[in-house]
């Protein structure tokens, strides 16, 4: 087959409503009257599964039971309680493959108990109609920490620690604060701006201050921030992208898939935004949906998502490959890219090898190839840690990722750490909360205990 | 097919579905309605004495409580007697019974507790060619405070004498409808026989206050602020009713008496429990106000065809059936041992079972097993309550299973096949021992 000389990018390949349309919230929030039908499906089970499966253990039946007894905000504290960050993991939690896949209903029915939503509910509602924060803070402690990283294991952090009476600086080198809440997630999973709502409620505290734009290694390095403050929290996410290794990578059109996400999330104006006419996204986990997702809502007329291991292995979970599915993007499975096509500077085909496994369980290509035209390749094969602002202050590494004891701490005894940057991480946002609030209460035991 | 037609003291109808004393049957439209959708017979709305009709409040009359998804559990209401002219009542009752002959027109009836006024009013109801007639001495709001409705009813005396008069002055069967807004209901359904009555209906709508508005601190239905006890009923209400309709079904002095069922009557399966308990016919209100009245159509078509699948060709086969099995606690036998059993294959492992009974019954059964979540009875605790059984959210995942031989193990003592209960229980003082 021939690969065709020209590619094809461009803007406005839809109309302004059908930008708006698709870029709408992809599961709407439940009308107070679907909330209470649904929160009564809940069982109030015994030492109930949910909550087990739930990275930050929300009590999850005590919350649904709020909603049902018409009291939303006092279910939004529970929530709270253990993660102040319920307003975001209520829309970006894979719920199917953690709280709901464990709901006794889903054993029963096939049909769990919508708790996502039904936390999505109470979060919302709470935000909507409560002015004043939730918790307050305890008698200051006059002790200062210094987090790096305004994402979400960061800012559960510091939350954490405020409520302890403890001062809290976030160093974040971005210019917003959120990290993967704010530029890595697809828009319509967090509509209107609620990355930036949630970081002003969680720092509504008290006692936390933000700075933006400040990276760490280029405006503050860490052995400063372990001198000047009582204790340290690294919240660094994982900022590089695994390279495909491939000539032809640094043609036009061949493009980051966190990068077409970030740029996506920030931009004012979707219809200005560029993309093909025929995507192939390279990789098989939530980056590589969300954006094979988001460049079919966009335009794009065929996207391939291209996953060099079977359908059981990919990390998205089997709903979120279902739902590209049915927003005709298709999944061919046993394939990795072998080349990349450019003329013009520009790419124009991919050529894919199907994959086997052999008699040792070992992934290998089977000389067999399919090129495509394209006018778009995106990478979603992994996300990297940068250690290189770590230099100097003696953490163990594991596998480039921080290593931490089951407290998260680093083994630099004033440092911890969590979220994606550590090893045995699951780069769950719901995870990173758990990280950031473990860490928090161990470096308060520390300070103070 | 089944048989349902109904011959409740010769009054006949096609099916034993009437529809009760209220609102639905206050005027010729509604009953005729009803009629057409197919209702075997009705209680038309409570008349009162001749001059200017009863004022109901401008405001709402009803007060509800619901499941989550608004399905209608209990309804009361603050309505009076009819508040249409007593002529115009009295033209329509004659012109649709006589457009409906095969269907039961019953009157109810409610005036003061005199017997001029009793007097004047019954020759007019018995020349409308109205089948029977009903006394509505349960109403508990409103009208009790002018000395009638319950009022009436809650006096047994009162209920002998107006019944006695109903039946010197009236060739028409007589029905006196009872309030349950007493402690004993045997006691005016003695009263109602004595007086030559012949036959009870029951229940009629208990006082309730159904909920306080919490923003404005009053009682719901709310009138400019105000509100005011209702008669309560809807399917919530049915428990007590069935209790009471069948303490006079297996009462010595009302035995045999005819019985008209009311109380929360939503599916054929109601009202094959009332009949089941002796009731002739049942009057049903809540649920057509509910979903209107074409629900006749799933109790009959219901209530045959369960009737089919039993064999029983008539109402006869099995009315009353279930009399002689409603019984004192004392009689009950001490000697039946039953054990909960869960079925593991169907158990989705909510736990409600096990924290009922461990924070609130009898810690009998495990929340974990070899380090796993699993739920199972232990026998040597289980005292056979069935807590687990109504709390367990899947049906017929557990059930009691009766153990008819060897040793209980949860009181080591064996078991014993032959009835024993309390009236000869060695712990009971007042045993009554065998002669020597």
């Amino acid at each position: 087959m021939t690969v065709s000389e020209t590619s094809d990018v461009k803007a406005r390949r839809l109309s302004s409503a059908d930008y708006a349309d698709n870029f709408s919230d992809i599961h709407p929030p439940l009308t107070p009257h679907e909330a209470l039908v649904e929160a009564d499906r809940c069982y109030f089970c015994y030492d109930a599964p949910c909550m087990t499966a739930c990275p930050t253990s929300i009590d999850i039946p005590m919350f649904i039971r709020k909603i049902q007894a018409g009291n939303p905000v006092g279910s939004a504290k529970t929530i709270f309680d253990e993660n102040i960050l319920g307003g975001m993991c209520a829309r970006v939690c894979p719920t199917e493959t953690l709280c709901e896949e464990a709901c006794v209903r889903e054993a029963a029915e096939g049909k769990p108990v919508k708790i996502g939503l039904l936390q999505r509910h109470a979060t919302d509602t709470f935000m909507e109609r409560e002015q004043s924060h939730p918790f307050q803070r305890a008698a200051p402690t006059g002790k200062k920490i210094a987090v790096v990283g305004a994402g979400p294991a960061g800012l559960s952090c510091a939350h954490r620690l405020a409520t302890h009476g403890h001062d809290v600086t976030i160093f974040e080198a971005r210019e917003k604060a959120g990290g993967l809440n704010e530029y890595g997630i697809a828009a319509y999973k967090t509509t209107n701006d609620f990355a930036q709502d949630e970081v002003e409620f969680v720092t509504e505290i008290g006692g936390i201050n933000i700075e933006n734009g400040k990276a760490l290694g280029r405006d503050v390095t860490l052995d400063q921030l372990a001198s000047d403050y009582d204790a340290v929290f690294l919240g660094l996410g994982l900022p590089g992208v695994n390279a495909l290794g491939m000539e032809g990578e640094d043609a036009n059109g061949v493009v980051d898939a966190v990068d077409f996400i970030g740029v996506l999330r920030q931009a004012e104006d979707l219809s200005a935004l560029e993309v093909g006419r025929r995507i192939v996204v390279i990789g098989g986990g939530m980056t590589a949906i969300d954006a094979a997702m988001q460049s079919k809502l966009l335009g794009a007329e065929e996207v391939t998502i291209a996953y060099r291991r079977g359908q059981e292995h990919m990390n998205a979970s089997l709903y979120e490959q279902e739902l590209a599915q049915t927003h005709g993007v298709v999944i061919r499975h046993w394939m990795m890219p072998n080349s990349l096509h450019v003329s013009n500077g520009a790419v124009t085909g991919i050529t894919l090898e199907r994959t086997e496994l052999d008699a040792s369980g070992k992934l290998s290509g089977t000389g067999e190839t399919v090129t495509l035209e394209v006018d778009q390749v995106f990478k979603a094969i992994g996300q990297t840690p940068d250690a290189g602002p770590l230099a100097g202050a003696d953490i163990a590494l594991e596998k480039g990722r921080i290593r931490t004891d089951e407290a998260r701490r680093t083994s630099h005894p004033k440092i911890w750490a969590g979220g994606d940057c550590i090893a045995g991480g699951e780069d769950l946002t719901v995870v990173s909360v758990e990280d950031g609030k473990i860490a928090a209460e161990s470096i308060h035991q520390a300070l103070i205990g | 097919m089944a048989d349902l037609s109904t011959n409740f003291l010769g009054i006949k109808s096609p099916n034993p579905f009437w529809l009760a004393s209220a609102p639905p049957t206050d005027k010729a439209y509604n009953v005729e309605r009803a009629f057409e959708a197919g209702w075997g017979g009705v209680v038309w709305k409570t008349l009162g004495e001749a001059g200017p009709p009863v004022v109901n409040v401008n405001g709402p009359r009803y007060g509800a409580i619901w499941g989550p998804d608004r399905r209608l559990l209990g309804l009361n209401n603050i309505e009076l007697i009819t508040d249409r002219d007593l002529e115009i009542n009295l033209r329509e009752i004659t012109e649709v019974k006589k457009r409906w002959p095969d269907r039961a027109m019953i009157v109810s009836i409610m005036v003061p507790c005199d017997e001029q006024s009793w007097k004047a009013i019954l020759p007019r109801v018995e020349d409308t060619g109205a089948d029977g007639i009903e006394l509505n001495f349960g109403c508990p709001h409103g009208m009790s405070e002018r000395g009638m409705g319950a009022s009436v009813g809650q006096v047994p005396e009162y209920i002998q004498m107006v019944a006695e008069w109903c039946k010197q002055y009236c060739r028409l069967p007589v029905i006196v409808k009872l309030t349950p807004n007493i402690t004993d209901i045997r006691y005016p359904a003695r009263a109602a026989k004595a007086g030559g009555a012949d036959a009870v209906s029951l229940i009629n709508t208990i006082s309730s206050i159904v909920s306080i508005d919490l923003d404005n601190f009053a009682p719901m239905p709310t009138i400019d602020g105000k509100g005011s006890h209702g008669g309560y009923c809807g399917p919530a209400v049915k428990p007590i009713a069935l209790n009471m309709v069948a303490e006079i079904a297996r009462d010595a002095e009302t035995r045999g008496l005819p019985i008209s069922g009311i109380g929360g009557i939503q599916t054929w399966r109601d009202a094959a429990e009332y009949i089941a308990l002796g009731c002739g016919t049942v009057q049903v209100c809540t649920a057509a106000m509910t979903y209107g009245f074409k629900i006749v159509q799933e109790m009959t078509q219901g209530l045959s065809d369960w009737m089919d699948e039993k064999g029983y060709a008539t109402l006869a086969d099995f009315q009353g059936r279930a009399v002689p099995n409603v019984t004192d606690w004392q009689h009950l036998n001490l000697n039946y041992i039953t054990k909960a059993k869960i079925d593991q294959d169907l158990c989705i492992k909510c736990g409600r079972c096990h924290i009922a009974c461990e924070d609130t019954s009898h810690q009998a059964i495990t929340s974990m097993v070899d380090g796993v979540r699993h739920f199972e009875v232990m026998d040597d605790e289980c005292v056979g309550c069935n807590l687990c059984v109504n709390v367990c959210p899947v049906d017929d995942c557990i059930t009691m299973v009766e153990m008819t031989e060897g040793t209980d193990p949860r009181t080591g003592r064996p078991i014993d096949p032959d009835y024993a209960n309390w009236t000869t229980h060695p712990n009971n003082p007042m045993a009554k021992q065998a002669a020597e």
